[in-house]
């Protein structure tokens, strides 16, 4: 399936049949083809060579801008994420992680006043086009939230909400459910209770249940912003354990106020720092982007530095 | 020196210990909530037993009859509210026919697709201000628009003038809280929802209208309420205040015919001398009230049975 054809169409169908299918289809089959073209391009921010191999290029950004209404927000973020990997942002409170984060599946459009100018290209596609349907975009580019927020429905019909507005047959959706939540790693602890409202389940497990909702639609990547932070250190341990096991099957982009986090889980770290102008408006902006193990060990930047070390922020 | 005693002396100090009127401002506060709760259901109460004790000859002794029969000019006895009865929830109906689907579409466009844009804060506004305007201009309107201007459809004086006129009066009500109860439901639902590729109608279908849903209900009976309690405006669009005979008219045909309500028909029983029509006019009260709770019940059943799932 060609990527670029297939955020442009309309057809439900055509997702329809990727999620029905083998769980693996999509994550095997769309990189493959696409990531041919960019293959050359990966070593753009001085990875270490060897220590990233035959990685595919998912999302390449040049001079992101991000502005709300006048105030820019986010200035001039460069940077490319690596298929099947960790991408860990941090950064201290309004450096625009998270707004970044929201541009690679138009989660900004649902801001008011929001604009994004510079090019985030998703498999060589580039996602602020016109012809570019949001919705394709979010079907394929999943996100988790800072805070858990299930729907007020069953564990099940949480699970099954997206699958079936992609079509997935009523027939299918068992086996999508179960699947989801397995891989999500909170089956064991709901199969006895899929009808009962997901708002009983502890807040650990409604961000597991989260998780499970935004692979059940089978994406290419997930977002995750701050997913840990409103839980304890045990919810949090599960669901850093669990993002090493989805990362063989997704790319993951994650927002992390915590840097140990940031250091156990990523592969790459973009650090990201504000800016005051003369005005008092803060921009943010990228200061470096790495190898997470060389980001923490020896850093470029000595703004990068001083955040890690505790000395600022 | 420090307001507080140093740890060492807490012990001897007394410090910590609780001293009698620390918090007056706050014990007087809760007495004067307290107060206006009482005064409030209080009043109520007295309205209530006062229409009771009133209307007790009737309520008691004759109210099948006064539930059943038409108006009667020849003696109290003999009269009854049934056309009352039926004229209120037919203009109920008609009411909430026209002022539901529009006020909760206006709030629905207000809050979800003309956002934050200076010409919904404009309209919102003004649908405030109109919530304030007295019924009987409501009348008025109704009166000029409603039974003249568009006189084909409504065919005069007729329940469906009556409808659309208090249409008109409870609109606000029903946008108002209608803009309040979707504006209520959090982002993170609808940002759940766009995340796992939800488009727009989808997620204001299936996630943010049931969301909102038990809230709009509220409003809409509310609104239906009052309503169901104006008397002002349905005089002046052609409700009859004396005798009125729907000769053979099924019930289709009574929307387009001479038609009464109830606190037209109270307005019309006080006014008559003598303290037998006056008994009327409560017994005519209690029974609005009835109605109403009705009514209320329906919607708290309706929004509990809404309010735990979709």
């Amino acid at each position: 399936m060609n990527p670029e054809k297939a955020l442009m169409t309309q057809e439900p169908d055509a997702r329809a049949s990727d999620v029905s299918d083998a769980p693996d289809a999509t994550a095997s089959d769309v990189p493959a083809t696409a990531a041919t073209g960019v293959h050359a391009r990966i070593d753009v921010s001085g990875v270490v060579s060897g220590q990233r191999p035959e990685a595919g290029t998912v999302f390449e950004c040049a001079g992101v801008d991000v502005y709300y209404g006048d105030f820019r927000a986010l200035r001039d973020v460069s940077l490319d994420v690596a298929e099947h990997g960790v991408t860990a942002l941090i950064g201290p409170s309004g450096c625009g992680k998270s707004t970044f984060l929201r541009c690679f599946n138009r989660m900004n459009d649902l801001i008011e006043g929001a604009r994004v100018e510079g090019t985030v290209n998703y498999y060589g596609v580039d996602l602020y086009q016109d012809e570019v349907d949001p919705v394709e975009v979010r079907r394929r580019v999943g996100m988790v939230f800072q805070k858990p927020n299930p729907f007020p429905k069953s564990i099940y019909d949480n699970i099954a909400y997206g699958p079936r507005l992609a079509g997935v047959k009523r027939s299918a959706l068992d086996d999508v459910v179960e699947g989801s939540l397995t891989r999500a790693a909170l089956w064991d602890e709901v199969k006895d209770r899929l009808k009962m409202s997901a708002y009983g389940l502890s807040g650990g497990q409604q961000q597991r249940l989260c998780i499970a909702r935004a692979i059940a639609v089978q994406p290419d990547v997930v977002l995750m912003d701050e997913p840990c932070s409103a839980l304890d250190p045990i919810a949090t341990g599960r669901i850093e354990e669990l993002i090493a096991e989805l990362k063989t099957e997704y790319t993951i982009i994650i927002v992390t106020h915590n840097m140990q986090q940031a250091a156990r889980i990523s592969d790459m770290t973009a650090f990201f720092s504000v800016q005051a102008n003369e005005m008092g408006h803060r921009t943010g902006e990228l200061v470096e982007y790495a190898p997470t193990s060389l980001i923490f060990t020896n850093p470029d930047d000595p703004r990068t530095e001083a955040y890690i070390t505790g000395r600022v922020g | 020196m420090s307001v507080l005693t140093t740890p060492a002396d807490i012990a001897t100090s007394h410090a910590l210990r609780r001293r009698p009127g620390a918090d007056v401002a706050g014990a007087v506060f809760r007495w004067l909530l307290i107060g206006a709760t009482v005064f409030a259901t209080g009043f109520l109460a007295v309205l209530l037993a006062v229409m009771i004790v009133d209307g007790w000859d009737v309520l008691s002794g004759n109210l099948w009859h006064f539930l059943t029969h038409g108006f009667s000019q020849r003696s109290a006895a003999e009269a009854g509210v049934w056309q009352g009865i039926i004229g209120s929830l037919q203009v109920a109906l008609v009411t909430g026919v026209f002022a539901v689907p529009i006020g909760v579409a206006t709030a629905i466009y207000l809050v979800e697709y003309a956002q934050d844009s200076r010409f919904a804060r404009i309209v919102e506004l003004n649908i405030r201000n109109l919530a304030g305007v007295p019924s009987i201009v409501y009348g008025l309107l109704g009166l000029a628009v409603f039974v003249q201007t568009i006189h084909g459809f409504t065919q005069g004086k007729t329940v469906i003038a009556g409808g659309m006129t208090l249409a008109a009066m409870v609109l606000p009500i029903i946008v108002i809280t209608s803009v309040e109860a979707l504006k209520a439901v959090p982002s993170s639902l609808r940002e759940a929802a766009y995340g796992v590729g939800a488009t727009k109608w989808e997620v204001l279908s299936r996630q943010v209208l049931p969301a909102a849903l038990s809230t709009i209900l509220t409003g809409i009976v509310l609104a239906l309420a009052r309503a169901l309690g104006e008397a002002a405006p349905l005089v002046l669009v052609g409700a009859a205040t004396g005798f009125l005979s729907f000769g053979d008219a099924n019930m289709l045909e009574t929307f387009t015919g001479p038609y009464t309500a109830l606190p037209v028909q109270i307005f019309n029983f006080a006014r008559l001398p003598g303290a037998d029509w006056g008994v009327n006019a409560a017994a005519a009260s209690v029974v609005i009230l009835v109605l109403v709770l009705a009514v209320n019940g329906l919607a708290i059943y309706l929004r509990n049975r809404f309010e735990k799932q979709w």
